[in-house]
């Protein structure tokens, strides 16, 4: 007996689910089976216009809304989202394959605590007075700076929807938002949420549908105010391009990394090994910032080597609503064959296959937990992010060189580095050209510590009272005085 | 659950709990003695409380002491800010049984203690927003050193209160003490204890952890307990100017901690001639009247314009005289708290006729049966030499005085002691600037007066007190770098 579940599938436009204009959908997949779930709406240009035509219309409203109001919205939606916890991790394990007991104890409450850090910074966005001479009385305000668009990733897609809304409601802006086209589903279950928390129709709106189309949509659009992207590099520069090219609306863009894990002999070994397992397998290494150069001091080289692998043939891959499961699908058939083409190109290299290497089981996109060792600094697998559990293992002597090794790409989203000895850490620290540095941990984020790229990782920060910038425009007034 | 008999009075909730609040129980005081709390509005006594003695204080510290490194560390910003949030909930649930037991408690009119109260939830949700959003800096010294700061909690903080607004004093006071991770202990004051015990129920049910939050009632010689006391960090203390001298001293005397103090005002309301005569008499007589005229920041000196003046004393006395007092719990103008206050307004009325001012209405005790009743009560030709002009009252009794130029008023203004609050109504950009920018006062309002928002910072310029609380700035002084 097959059931049909009942699934929210349309877009949210001033607090109402309308189909496409088109009248077109596509198919959300089931990454463990490879079977449809269902089909939800493809937005395109004629959508992402009247979502704005709402978003812009919600505009004055909203941004003279007391930030107490806006902030008791916020919080009312964080309950909401705790609520209907199960539901939503549930959501996001059958849309994109994340294990079931991590979509919830990871990403519902990263995603509640985000709207709830938010919250408290509506009514404490201040502007300051200057003091520039008697004559004169002098200030700063800061509005917000209009109709934003945002367009988010698949492989976090709640804690990601509360990173780009939360700020940007608190600060008084309304928002168009697109979800990855592999990942639809929760994000318009939240739109039933946010209706439900009761925001004013037109401040939210979620449009389904493709990069190419919606999302081009977006950044070429002559009444958006402002683009957020979290994605690739190769598409931060497309919208880059496009916000350009249109109307000068601001941009900060999340994207790639090759981001290094340095560990020093001095370390804790078993603590090492861990840390260099889940900076890579976490999330089936569908980390923007995945910890995928692990640099080891050659004195621990081979000891690392055999009890890294140990750890990651333990790993348990499989369904991801089963709750023993720590790793389930790659998103997608797409990203299943690069990272397999990247896994080809390693051993093509003359990297060595310490473990995995494979498909993992004959259904669905699994990957086995891979480790390549004898890695070269200018192999393929060294440079370029792969996005999947295959970590690459490279040897170094001293902290000069490898500071410098780790420097050498153009990429800048985040390092760790594993050590006791003060001095090490802040040399690391302060010579690496990074976003984020993780000292003897990894992966961590908090709503508030800011997070963004160096160089091609990306432009500007989320999270922290440095997420709030990118969403304020600020306004001096002067008034002379008799 | 304890309520009142009599039918205008059925309303009033008492708290289930009339002991002091300590380690995370309810206890008597060490020596068992008790006091009577008294309704101002029928001079009966609601109920005894327990009278905290040193002793008292003393377990109360240690507690505190205690929770400071217990589970409540652990929390860290995220776990406090969470609480703060549930108790904002909570305490939104009971409004309207906290109001009028407030204002059956402190004769403070329903109509606006109850607003009051009524944002409370509100504020405490402020103060829970910074709890994860205080950050250390990181200046850039040089390449040999590396340098932070950390904001962290003061430690132990003694909160003793005042009893004209006993529950806002409450929460602006110990929403950012505990947000900023600091354990308590609150005095609040005699004659009014009623909210505080209601709220450490709430507080021990939403589950902050024993000993974060502590109440000892009593009376001078408690808070004098925690002044002197050397395990306290931190005392804030809401009261007159002359015991906060005396917290000052006790502060010096004993561990040096750190003083935070909100005391008298003798606040200045400046209406310019451009003004609308009968929105300036409205704004003037509610910032004397509201609450009884038991306000630290009533607009006191009445500055009128010269050229307004007589159309404006007219209005005013008709305004007064049509305001009626009688319960609080039915109408706006209650009674004066206590006998000790009825009897110094009564005086100060007295020494206002005798020094020459021209009584325009009011004057006399309100007559017919208990209740510590004054009527609203309004001079005119007032001058600032008189004691009436000088001198805090803390009741209805509004003063009005003539003035010809903006200097002259500006300095005017500023011959006082105190510095807590001023007002200013005109449509003039630049009357606003000479009095916002001029007057050494914490709070400027124009063409309003008396709100007051957590978001904003609230605290005296010279005798009026030092600290400020609400805003980034009152956050931080609940903390040390």
């Amino acid at each position: 007996m097959s059931t049909e579940k009942k699934y929210q599938t349309k877009l949210f436009i001033n607090n109402k689910f309308v189909d496409a204009v088109s009248g077109k959908t596509f198919p959300t997949i089931n990454p463990s089976t490879g079977k449809v779930i269902t089909h939800v709406a493809e937005g395109d240009k004629e959508d992402i216009d009247k979502a704005v035509a709402a978003a812009r219309a919600a505009f004055e409203g909203w941004r003279k809304t007391g930030p107490v109001q806006r902030s008791s919205l916020l919080l009312k939606l964080a309950d909401l989202i705790i609520k209907n916890g199960d539901e939503l991790a549930q959501l996001d394990s059958m849309d994109m394959g994340k294990p079931f007991a991590q979509a919830k104890a990871i990403d519902v409450y990263g995603t509640a605590d985000c709207f709830r850090y938010y919250a408290g910074w509506a009514d404490k966005i201040h502007g300051k007075t200057v003091p520039v001479g008697s004559n004169f009385f002098c200030y700063t305000k800061h509005e917000p700076v209009g109709v934003v668009g945002q367009i988010i990733p698949w492989n976090f897609p709640m804690p990601m929807l509360a990173w780009k809304l939360a700020p940007a409601l608190t600060s008084g802006c309304t928002v168009v938002l697109k979800p990855a086209e592999q990942s639809p589903l929760s994000a318009l279950r939240i739109g039933e949420l946010i209706a439900e928390a009761g925001f004013p129709p037109g401040v939210v709106n979620i449009v389904t549908g493709y990069g190419e189309t919606a999302g081009a949509a977006i950044a070429n659009h002559m009444d958006i105010d402002k683009v957020a992207f979290t994605g690739s590099t190769e598409v931060g520069r497309l919208i880059q391009t496009a916000a350009a090219q249109s109307n000068l609306k601001r941009v900060t863009l999340e994207l790639g990394g090759k981001s290094p894990l340095i560990i020093f002999k001095d370390a804790n070994i078993n603590e090492a090994v861990e840390l260099g397992y889940n900076a890579i397998f976490f999330n089936a290494g569908q980390v923007c910032n995945a910890g995928s150069r692990l640099f080891v001091q050659e004195e621990i080289y081979d000891e690392y080597v055999q009890k890294f692998v140990e750890r990651a043939n333990k790993r348990v891959v499989g369904d991801p609503s089963n709750h023993g499961t720590e790793q389930g699908p790659q998103v997608d058939e797409k990203q299943f064959h690069r990272i397999l083409e990247y896994i080809d190109i390693g051993k093509k290299g003359g990297a060595t296959v310490a473990c995995g290497g494979q498909r993992h089981g004959n259904e669905g996109f699994f990957i086995q937990p891979t480790l390549f060792t004898n890695v070269t600094d200018d192999m393929r697998i060294a440079k370029e992010e792969i996005f999947g559990p295959v970590q690459t293992l490279l040897k170094f002597k001293t902290v000069e060189e490898v500071v410098a090794r780790a420097n050498d790409t153009s990429y800048g989203l985040a390092a760790g580095v594993a050590t006791k000895d003060l001095n090490t850490a802040l040399k690391v620290v302060d010579g690496l050209r990074a976003g984020t540095i993780w000292v003897n941990n990894f992966h961590t984020i908090f709503s508030s510590m800011p997070f963004g790229g160096f160089k091609t990782s990306g432009i500007g920060r989320e999270l922290g009272e440095y997420g709030l910038a990118q969403y304020s425009e600020i306004k001096s007034v002067m008034i002379k005085l008799e | 659950v304890a309520k009142m008999a009599d039918k205008n009075l059925n309303n009033v909730v008492l708290p289930t709990q009339l002991k002091l609040y300590i380690d995370g129980e309810w206890v008597d005081s060490v020596s068992g003695q008790k006091f009577p709390v008294i309704s101002p509005v029928d001079e009966k006594v609601i109920c005894h409380v327990p009278e905290g003695s040193l002793e008292d204080v003393d377990k109360a510290v240690a507690a505190a002491r205690r929770a400071l490194t217990g589970p409540w560390a652990k929390m860290g910003p995220k776990g406090r800010r969470n609480l703060l949030l549930k108790l904002a909930d909570a305490i939104e649930r009971d409004i309207k049984p906290l109001g009028v037991l407030e204002s059956y408690n402190n004769g403070g009119p329903v109509s606006f203690q109850q607003p009051v109260i009524g944002c409370l939830p509100d504020d405490i949700r402020y103060y829970a927003g910074w709890a994860d959003k205080v950050d250390g800096k990181v200046p850039n010294i040089s390449e040999e050193f590396h340098a932070y700061s950390r904001k962290e909690p003061i430690g132990v903080c003694g909160l003793i209160l005042p009893w004209n607004v006993p529950l806002w004093s409450l929460i602006t006071k110990l929403g950012p003490c505990l947000a900023m991770g600091n354990t308590a202990v609150i005095k609040p004051a005699e004659q009014t204890p009623l909210t505080a015990f209601k709220v450490a129920e709430l507080i021990h049910q939403v589950g902050f952890p024993k000993g974060v939050v502590n109440i000892v009632t009593g009376h001078g010689a408690t808070g004098a307990a925690m002044t002197k006391h050397m395990d306290i960090d931190k005392i804030s203390f809401t009261g007159s100017t002359e015991v906060g001298r005396l917290v000052m001293k006790a502060a010096a005397d004993s561990n040096l901690k750190k003083v935070q103090l909100e005391l008298g005002g003798k606040s200045p309301l400046v209406v310019f001639g451009d003004a609308d005569v009968d929105e300036a008499v409205e704004i003037a007589s509610n910032a004397i009247f509201t609450n009884n005229g038991e306000l630290c920041t009533v607009g006191s000196r009445t500055f009128v314009h010269s050229s307004i003046y007589s159309a404006f004393v007219e209005k005013t006395r008709k305004r007064a005289q049509a305001l009626v007092v009688g319960s609080p719990l039915e109408k706006n103008n209650g009674p004066l708290v206590d006998k000790d206050q009825y009897d110094r307004v009564l005086s100060l009325i007295e020494t206002g006729k005798k020094e020459g001012a021209k009584l325009e209405c009011g004057g006399i005790k309100h007559s017919g049966g208990p209740g510590f009743f004054v009527q609203p009560t309004v001079f005119s030709n007032v001058t600032d030499n008189m004691t009436i002009a000088r001198e805090e009252i803390f009741g209805p009794v509004q003063s009005i005085l003539k003035f010809d130029t903006v200097e002259e008023v500006v300095r005017r203004c500023n011959a006082t002691q105190y510095g807590l609050a001023a007002g200013v109504i005109t449509k003039d950009i630049n009357n606003v600037f000479a009095i916002s920018n001029n007057v050494k006062a914490g709070t400027v309002w124009v063409n309003t007066y008396l709100p007051v928002f957590p978001q904003c910072e609230f605290g005296g310029y010279k005798q009026s007190g030092f600290g400020r609380e609400g805003g980034a700035e009152g956050v931080l002084e609940w903390t040390q770098t």
